[in-house]
């Protein structure tokens, strides 16, 4: 029992607003203590798995490249750009955007675009520019509630295409737990049964920048 | 072999940038905290496999003590005006999509193209591969199209990335405690808790149990692929499928779906919710989850209907 203290003290950590690196390294901490592991052993541990996951932090690198781009004025343009495009409304882009995120997701392809390859240039000031047409001068929670919507857009395409996806990493873990448990399943088997639920949250999350959509639009008729 | 070696070498390189620009800048006061921090991770995707798990152990250390007590520069304001950057983008029009579009072009084209060449290419690695040629491709179009002085990318990257800061390595670190936890069993225990608050022989308790068991342990530790094994091994296999005779496959892939929607909803999801919203400058550092919330819970609850669905007419087809 004495295991959960670990999740206990990253729950009170969060809560407190503590520095979330040092909650988790006290976590594990107490975690491989409390299950009779040394300190010395958890710290090897935990530097075995930040070594192995060093893969997760690559993605950096496209913010020199990134940075260029929006010194030479990559967002300014894409704010142009949709300012003159006949018909661009927040609600038709951002779905726009899910779609292609589910579609290409599906394909795979989850590194083609993301929160600083894509959202943060292209996506979140084209929105702002979308919305802006729609309802005038923005006020900063219309901002801040569009740029979290950019973000949720391409978690929300991600999270529900990959899994159709047959070698993705999700399907290759669920594969692996039935298998050690004596089950022999197909790939494919667990993809198919990713569709239904894919097709569910685009209709329900198109529902709600459907929504969105609206909210901008009738605050920009009232003026 | 070109695979993941290249790649920790570019980030080796990216990060040791930060490192030095933020030596040579005092404007905070702050220049030895981003040094060593900034340096420390560089050291990391250089030489990591060759500092032994005690070493990279205490590389971790050193990178949390920086960051823990704030000894890390915080965001600055571009030095390239706004006024500059309509001009240049008026100037460039849309050939600045076009580089930016080589990045995922560069990724999409040579992750078909570099599996082709098994002897070249590691096939596990193609995909970050292929983004890390990308960005190389971009920054070279962009220096020869747009003649930007060689210090733009990096200055214009170090803010960046300053503004993101110490929760750049977040995700990794949530990564690892995951590996910390699976070591001391943490898993065993939530599935035998979840499994005692299943009323005997309840079919529609056990799908709740496991569906929402999923989650929220998914919430607890960031990510679905730790929930996964222990609410399979503690619920679904002994209940819904020895048990109630459900379809493995329909239950795996409908339980690692509801562990998405608690990613959705979890703070802990760091590179989902937490990055994002420093990367686009939110206030609301929680206003990703937010924007999700209304979507992860209805459609958890199709995913409830929808499982039931599923499992009555399992067992119809069995009378």
């Amino acid at each position: 029992m004495w295991v959960l203290l670990g999740i206990f003290i990253i729950i009170v950590g969060f809560v407190l607003k503590f520095n979330p690196l040092i909650v988790i390294l006290v976590s594990a901490l107490v975690t491989g203590v409390a299950a009779g592991i040394s300190p010395v052993s958890v710290i090897s541990a935990f530097g075995r798995a930040f070594n192995d996951s060093r893969y997760v932090s690559v993605v950096w690198i496209v913010l020199p490249i990134i940075g260029m781009l929006e010194g030479f004025g990559l967002q300014e343009r894409a704010r142009t750009l949709i300012s003159n495009l006949k018909g661009a409304t927040v609600g038709r882009l951002l779905t726009g955007y899910l779609f292609l995120r589910q579609i290409t997701s599906a394909l795979g392809l989850t590194s083609v675009a993301g929160h600083a390859q894509t959202v943060r240039p292209l996506i979140a000031p084209m929105a702002e520019a979308a919305a802006m047409k729609q309802k005038g001068p923005l006020t900063l929670a219309d901002k801040e509630l569009i740029k979290a919507h950019s973000a949720g857009v391409d978690n929300i395409g991600l999270f529900f295409g990959e899994d159709i996806f047959l070698a993705i990493g999700s399907i290759l873990l669920m594969k692996g737990v039935l298998e050690q448990n004596g089950i022999l399943v197909e790939p494919f088997h667990l993809s198919v049964w990713a569709i239904p639920t894919a097709i569910a949250a685009f209709l329900i999350h198109g529902f709600r920048l459907w929504r969105l959509d609206k909210k901008f639009k009738m605050s920009g008729e009232q003026k | 072999m070109i695979g993941l070696n290249f790649v920790y070498f570019v980030s080796g390189l990216t990060f040791a940038a930060c490192a030095f620009l933020g030596l040579f800048d005092n404007s905070s006061g702050k220049r030895f905290g981003n040094f060593i921090f900034w340096g420390l991770l560089s050291l990391s995707m250089f030489a990591g496999d060759s500092l032994g798990d005690f070493g990279n152990g205490v590389l971790v250390l050193g990178l949390v003590a920086i960051a823990g007590f704030g000894l890390l520069k915080g965001p600055t304001i571009s030095s390239i005006g706004v006024a500059q950057k309509q001009e240049s983008a008026a100037k460039f029009g849309n050939s600045l999509f076009l580089i930016a579009l080589v990045i995922p072009a560069t990724a999409l084209l040579g992750t078909f193209l570099f599996k082709q060449f098994p002897v070249l290419f590691d096939g596990k690695q193609v995909t970050l591969v292929s983004l890390t040629l990308g960005v190389i491709i971009a920054l070279i179009i962009g220096f020869l199209k747009l003649k930007s002085p060689i210090m733009v990318p990096l200055e214009q990257g170090r803010r960046l990335i300053d503004s993101v800061g110490w929760a750049a390595i977040l995700p990794q670190m949530l990564a690892s405690l995951g590996a910390v936890f699976a070591l001391a069993g943490v898993g065993g225990v939530v599935g035998d808790i979840a499994n005692q608050a299943i009323p005997n022989g309840s079919l529609i308790g056990a799908i709740i149990v496991y569906g929402v068991g999923m989650a929220l342990f998914t919430m607890i530790m960031g990510n679905a692929f730790a929930a996964f094994p222990v609410m399979f091994a503690a619920i679904a296999y002994p209940l819904l499928i020895k048990q109630f005779h459900g379809d493995p496959a329909v239950i795996a892939a409908i339980g690692m779906l509801c562990g998405f929607c608690g990613t959705l909803m979890s703070p802990m999801a760091a590179n989902f919710n937490l990055v994002p919203a420093v990367l686009l400058e939110l206030q609301d550092k929680n206003g990703v989850i937010k924007a999700q919330v209304a979507t992860a819970l209805p459609y958890a609850r199709f995913k409830y209907h929808f499982y039931l669905l599923v499992c009555f007419l399992e067992c119809w087809k069995r009378f």
